[in-house]
């Protein structure tokens, strides 16, 4: 027999790669409306007034946040782990029968509980808890879908060549697990639609609607528990496992040190969840809370510099790569974006200057700049990678990449500057006084001041969107182009040639 | 002993699983039932007040509103006491929120009127020149889902022993007695007792015909919530 590599299956990848794009372009669109409804409150009525009700800034918020999280960064962690997956543990998905079929199951559910998820917050069904948002129903699906997919994974971690576990699979374990506890517990809820009242009825208002198993400060403490973790396990945690994986593959380069990654994945685990406390400082949860959540988020540059300082010096002696390819230009600033976010991040929660930050847009910024720069970044190099793979074509055009690499750039620096600036700037104008000890501003003063960062941030999120409908558009001609490659490429660089 | 853990999956997941999970333990267990006792002078909602807690719900009012004052002079001059964790008791879920796009509103009945709310709602920059908040005109023809809400009451009375029907304490020694309905007919025209005194103080004519023709209109509801935050 000819002793040739594995091939490998990426049907289900592929179909996660489309939904990658398509929910990414959806998600983006929103956030700009968004931001520009803020700029241009008029934007408010932009289908008109009698569709007021849908196109109105709080309705469409939730949308965007869940769009991104559970539509973009999802699927994006979804196509990498079914590519991923196979390549290190050394099997193919074509081996099993089963687990093909779980794959597709696992796609077309998904699928469905993002359209159904996507309908009933348009009409207004929502918890009101941050990317907790759905109703119980839509909750039991996100459980089987989850459920689905651990079948999947572990089914194929179970048929593996490979016994050692590669970096990249700990952390797509550590994904499954965390997000399961977090979304588990937060969504605890009693539907009341069963209940019934003394008179004897029952069936009684709307079947989705739902309450929530904890009241007041127990839910907030929850809620955020599952809030920043949420960001932890889905933001973190894949994306790191995509770049220890993709990073090396692309550069050619071995990961600089085992030692590294390992303190840093364990540390991220250990450390992670204690932060959540720090959305909630100043409030009424207890004091030691707070300042456990304090010192934890501050413990937590640790590992994530770990997992960062580890990736950039993967590439120490080749950095002539970085000017010559654009694919590496987007994992390497990706990993400085990751730094300069987790450095961001833990500055935020030290007390005396959350005093300021909290409820104001430096923390809008604070998440765009780790999702746009870090997380989008990651997904879009990721797919560019795999891309040539899956459909055995070169990818259509590396200058239109390059474009695209800068043009997004710009539009995460004009982001994040324009809410740095907002958000400091509101935060001390609401704790201002006089000299008389009075309050300096009213309310409105400390938002019609924005109205300039407001307008910047939007042109930094259209940018943004501008390139990523060129990744978008040269995903496109990449897959519908005569094929040139005739076998998969197995080591070489797609950009190589 | 991070090697064979690597080659074996199970007892890694296992491994990771315990070092996620004993955080969330020890932050949220020892104060949970502290946390879930009332101070003396919170009561429950009443129907058209937890209805209009569901219209802002419905609209992401939380988006944009917190209702959490943090202990600092100029939130206080701003908005009044600093929030105590037994004022949150009844809030199921919580409405804190993470942005003030606008102001904080825990303590907004203290100091806006239901006139106030229903030119704001209406038109938002006629009563706020420079506000970037959107006008809300659609709660004044939607109806409010009174049924879904009494479910919700039965439901937290159940399970959650909230004290409807029964004797609160007041800050000034009095007591309050929230009545919840005991089948969904009651509950609606309870609703709409408590409709008619928040109708009587507003002006637009469709919603007091609305109001008078047995309807409530989700404005209606969302401004007695609004109102019952002190």
């Amino acid at each position: 027999m000819e002793n040739r590599p594995l091939e490998y299956d990426y049907t289900i990848a592929k179909m996660f790669m489309l939904t990658t794009i398509a929910f990414g372009i959806v998600g983006m669109l929103i956030g700009v409306i968004l931001a520009f409804q803020l700029a241009f409150p008029g934007l408010n009525l932009i289908l008109g007034d009698g569709l007021a009700e849908y196109t109105n800034f709080s309705r469409l918020r939730p949308l965007h946040t869940d769009a991104v999280i559970f539509g973009f960064t999802l699927s994006g962690v979804f196509a990498t782990w079914y590519y991923v997956g196979q390549r290190v543990l050394k099997v193919s998905m074509a081996e099993s029968r089963l687990l093909m079929t779980l794959g597709k199951l696992h796609f077309w559910l998904y699928v469905i509980v993002v359209a159904a998820a996507v309908y009933s917050l348009f009409a207004g069904v929502t918890t009101s808890k941050e990317y907790a948002e759905f109703e119980w129903p839509i909750d039991v699906g996100v459980v089987v879908v989850w459920v689905i997919f651990g079948m999947s994974m572990f089914g194929l971690i179970g048929i593996r060549r490979e016994k050692s576990l590669y970096i990249s699979v700990w952390y797509y374990i550590a994904t499954f697990l965390g997000i399961a506890m977090l979304y588990l517990f937060n969504n605890m809820e009693i539907p009341t639609y069963f209940v019934t009242s003394p008179a004897g009825e029952s069936g009684i208002g709307a079947w989705y609607h739902s309450v929530s198993m904890y009241a007041g400060t127990n839910d907030a403490l929850v809620q955020w528990w599952y809030g920043h973790n949420a960001v932890a396990f889905g933001f973190t945690v894949p994306i790191v496992a995509m770049i220890y994986y993709f990073l090396p593959k692309e550069s050619g380069q071995a990961i600089y040190s085992y030692k590294l990654s390992l303190l840093s994945f364990w540390g991220l685990m250990f450390v992670y969840l204690w932060a959540g406390g720090h959305h909630l400082l100043y409030s009424t949860v207890p004091d030691w809370m707070q300042t456990m959540g304090s010192i934890f988020s501050i413990v937590l540059i640790l590992p994530s510099w770990g997992s960062a300082i580890n990736m950039l010096l993967t590439m120490k002696g080749e950095w002539q790569q970085v000017a010559a390819s654009p694919l590496i230009k987007f994992m390497v600033l990706g990993s400085t974006f990751y730094m300069f976010s987790t450095l961001e991040g833990p500055i935020q929660a030290i007390k005396s200057v959350n005093a300021i930050a909290h409820f104001t847009d430096w923390i809008v910024g604070h998440v765009h700049d780790g999702v746009l720069g870090w997380v989008g970044f990651m997904i879009m190099a990721s797919l560019y990678h795999m891309a040539p793979r899956v459909f055995k074509r070169e990818i259509y055009s590396k200058s239109l990449m390059a474009a695209q690499f800068w043009i997004q750039t710009l539009g995460v620096v004009l982001y994040f500057s324009s809410m740095w600036i907002a958000g400091i700037t509101q935060g001390m104008m609401w704790r201002a006084h006089d000299e008389f000890g009075n309050l300096a501003y009213s309310f409105i003063d400390t938002v019609t001041v924005l109205h300039p960062y407001y307008a910047i941030r939007g042109v930094g999120g259209l940018l943004y969107l501008v390139g990523f409908l060129m990744f978008a558009y040269n995903i496109y001609k990449t897959m519908s182009s005569r094929p040139v490659e005739e076998r998969e490429l197995q080591s070489a660089s797609p950009m190589g040639a | 002993m991070f090697h064979w853990l690597e080659k074996h999956p199970f007892f890694f997941a296992v491994g990771v699983f315990i070092a996620i999970a004993f955080a969330g333990l020890i932050e949220i267990l020892p104060n949970f039932a502290q946390a879930s006792r009332p101070v003396i002078g919170t009561a429950p909602y009443s129907t058209l007040e937890l209805a209009g807690r569901h219209v802002y719900i419905k609209n992401s009012c939380n988006a944009c509103h917190s209702q959490l004052i943090r202990p600092f002079k100029s939130e206080t001059d701003r908005y009044g006491h600093y929030s105590l964790s037994g004022e949150y008791a009844y809030d199921r879920p919580f409405l804190w929120g993470s942005k003030r796009t606008g102001p904080d509103l825990m303590r907004v009945g203290n100091y806006r009127t239901t006139d106030w709310h229903e030119n704001h709602m209406k038109d938002p920059q006629s009563v706020v020149p420079g506000s970037i908040m959107p006008a809300y005109k659609w709660l004044f023809t939607n109806s409010a889902d009174i049924d879904t809400v009494y479910a919700e009451q039965l439901t937290v009375a159940k399970h959650f022993a909230v004290p409807y029907n029964q004797d609160v304490p007041m800050k000034d020694g009095s007591v309050q007695n929230v009545k919840m309905a005991s089948s969904i007919a009651e509950a609606r025209s309870l609703a709409l007792e408590e409709a008619k005194v928040v109708a009587a103080d507003m002006k637009d004519q469709d919603v007091k015909d609305a109001v008078a023709r047995g309807e409530i209109p989700e404005i209606v509801a969302l401004i007695a919530y609004m109102n019952s935050l002190k």
